[in-house]
């Protein structure tokens, strides 16, 4: 016990989360239902020597966060839906120039201004590939207020181990909820700051790097190293190039440095799955609701599990192969029309019937809701799975208000 | 050094500076992060009339607005020339580029004048023409502790030079000689005489304590909150 338990919204635990992390830089611009994320930096940062700005525009806080980082300043930026949309370009040049930098979108009801108060998922598609090109990029998922906290110094040690941005999903309720955290337990949460330079400047290549890691030291602007930075596609000198193998040998550089890291980066929590004939694959606040269901069903006898992926981007495609060879179906329950499904069906490769669930009602999955659809999934797989008598997609409330 | 995109914006790639050529529009803003976070480094941003007051705009006057310690050196050639030749916020009315075949239909901003109503504490304007003024402005801009921009009256003989018929770049300098004036001549010309010039040297230099300063105090305001 450490006796340091805080009673804390997610945003409040998300602006604390990234001041432990070593966040000293915070450019934002207002948006519901993250605003809070910016209000308690603005007032918090500068009481630990760091800063705070409240920039023109959604677009330009996106500037300045990875202005700050490349001058050494660990910097984040936090958002939802329609901003996330306008900080998609500099977020490309982040990844592309390789820019450590956290940027957080508690997910609200879209598209458009949609629903600025209710919570969503649909947003989890837009953090892959929001911006354009073939860029790496890793994303988590919150399902609660300590991950707020935890997940966001999880996503700052990403990012600069990496030196890629990192995007920390959230949602209205998890962002707007109080709960109990141990912040005294999450003291010893190791800090990762960016690997600097061994070579003096003048042999500095700024994005040379070494074949085990794929990831270039960085030397923070204002250090000694003078070294060229640009959003064209550029060789290990930084200068631009169009040769096409240095083209070419960039872009498999960038893949490779998080592909060929899967497992670290990977994080999921995985429940019930030994003996399940049904896992249910849910993220977020869903994944809440989901474990609920799965207990109470194994209370009514069905052997259902649970993967809950805390990194949904790089997918965890090796666990849902692996769970797929032996379950007989799952189930992903997703606040949108259907999004990680897709990749639930191609990670499982038709070794297991795969049924999605959607909830765009903007409220929250009820565990009964998820139940619903275990028990029906079971007693479709145990009575022959018939194409014709297939559980469709039709969310739970959908359901209730059509009786 | 910080630039956007565009023809003004490939100068940080000749320097021997930690140089960053960022996304269209956008060097202002990353300027603002290098610059909040390291506050002892010199900040100077190049940029063009197309980069910093169309989809850059927003960014130009909130900076000014803030006074915050950077210098723009803003290379205005009336037109998008990187893209050959649209035309841009300086277009002046009835100018021809691709993009206005019969002539443009919009005013063009007054650069300096922008800048300095939005904030600003130092303004000038110097042109390609009187090379050898403008590294003074250039000095002076960045001595001043707060916004600093230098216009520049550049010429792209390509582009603007050809599709308006004012010739090569010599020609182009020659116009920019016959239509400069100091702000002395100006003081002693007619509104008529002065209605086809453009004044040059310093515009405007006055003292205001910038963003970096005001901040200072904020930090310590917070940390005795906390004592």
């Amino acid at each position: 016990m450490s006796g340091n338990i805080k009673l804390m919204q997610g945003n409040e635990a998300c602006a604390e989360g990234a001041i432990k992390a070593g966040c000293r830089f915070f450019a934002g611009y207002p948006i519901t239902p993250s605003s809070e994320v910016a209000e308690i930096l603005a007032r918090r940062l500068p009481q630990v020597g760091g800063k705070f700005i409240q920039m023109e525009d959604e677009i330009a806080s996106m500037a300045a966060v990875c202005g700050a980082s490349l001058a050494g300043v660990k910097s984040m930026t936090a958002t939802s839906g329609p901003g996330f949309s306008l900080k998609q370009e500099n977020l490309g040049y982040a990844s592309f120039t390789e820019i450590p930098c956290v940027v957080v979108n508690v997910m609200r009801g879209g598209p458009s201004t949609g629903s600025p108060t209710s919570p969503a998922q649909g947003d989890v598609m837009q953090a892959r590939w929001g911006t354009h090109g073939d860029h790496p990029i890793i994303v988590l998922s919150c399902s609660s207020v300590k991950d707020m906290y935890e997940l966001t110094i999880r996503s700052f040690n990403l990012s600069e181990r990496f030196r890629v941005p990192v995007i920390l999903l959230s949602d209205e309720i998890v962002a707007h909820m109080r709960e109990r955290v141990d912040v005294g337990a999450l003291e010893s949460l190791e800090i990762f700051n960016r690997v600097k330079p061994a070579c003096p400047p003048e042999e500095y290549q700024p994005y040379e790097a070494s074949p085990e890691t794929d990831v270039p030291p960085m030397a923070n602007f204002g250090e000694g190293y003078r070294y060229h930075i640009t959003g064209l596609t550029h060789d290990e000198s930084g200068f631009t190039t169009q040769k096409p193998h240095k083209v070419a040998e960039l872009h498999e550089r960038l893949h490779r440095k998080i592909e060929n890291h899967k497992d670290e980066i990977i994080e999921t929590r995985n429940y019930y799955l030994d003996d399940a004939q049904i896992a249910v694959f849910a993220y977020g606040s869903t994944a809440r609701s989901a474990l609920r269901a799965v207990r109470e069903a194994r209370n009514r006898g069905i052997k259902a599990g649970l993967i809950q992926p805390v990194t949904i981007w790089p997918f965890p495609d090796d666990l849902v192969h692996q769970v797929a060879s032996q379950v007989d179906a799952f189930i992903v329950p997703e606040m949108n029309l259907g999004m990680m499904v897709r990749e639930v069906e191609r990670a499982a490769h038709g070794q297991a019937e795969v049924i999605g669930q959607s909830l765009v009602t903007w409220e929250l999955f009820t565990p009964a809701q998820v139940l619903s659809k275990i028990e029906e999934v079971f007693n479709w797989v145990t009575s022959g799975s018939t194409s014709d008598s297939k559980p469709s997609r039709t969310s739970g409330a959908l359901a209730a208000a059509t009786e | 050094m910080v630039s956007g995109i565009g023809c003004s914006s490939r100068a940080p790639g000749y320097v021997d500076f930690n140089t960053l050529h960022t996304t269209h529009g956008r060097a202002l803003p990353f300027a603002t992060g290098i610059k909040l976070a390291k506050p002892e480094m010199t900040v100077i941003v190049v940029t063009g009339d197309g980069d910093a007051t169309a989809i850059g705009g927003n960014h130009l006057i909130h900076a000014a607005r803030r006074n915050l310690d950077l210098t723009v050196v803003l290379f205005n050639n009336s037109t998008y020339g990187m893209t050959s030749g649209q035309y841009s916020p300086t277009t002046p009315t009835g100018a021809f580029g691709t993009t206005a075949p019969y002539g443009n239909a919009e005013q063009p901003f007054d650069i300096c004048n922008l800048a300095e109503a939005a904030g600003a504490t130092y303004v000038a304007r110097g042109t390609t023409y009187h090379a050898k003024v403008l590294p003074n402005l250039i000095e002076k801009a960045i001595s001043n502790k707060g916004f600093s921009l230098v216009e520049t009256i550049t010429q792209c003989p390509i582009y603007f030079g050809r599709m308006n018929k004012i010739g090569n770049s010599v020609e182009m300098m020659k116009w920019q000689k016959e239509h400069a004036v100091t702000k002395k001549q100006a003081e002693t010309m007619s509104p008529e005489e002065l209605a086809d010039k453009f004044i040059i040297g310093e515009l405007c230099h006055k003292t205001k304590p910038d963003y970096c300063e005001l901040y200072d105090r904020i930090i310590e305001k917070a940390q005795a909150s906390i004592k």
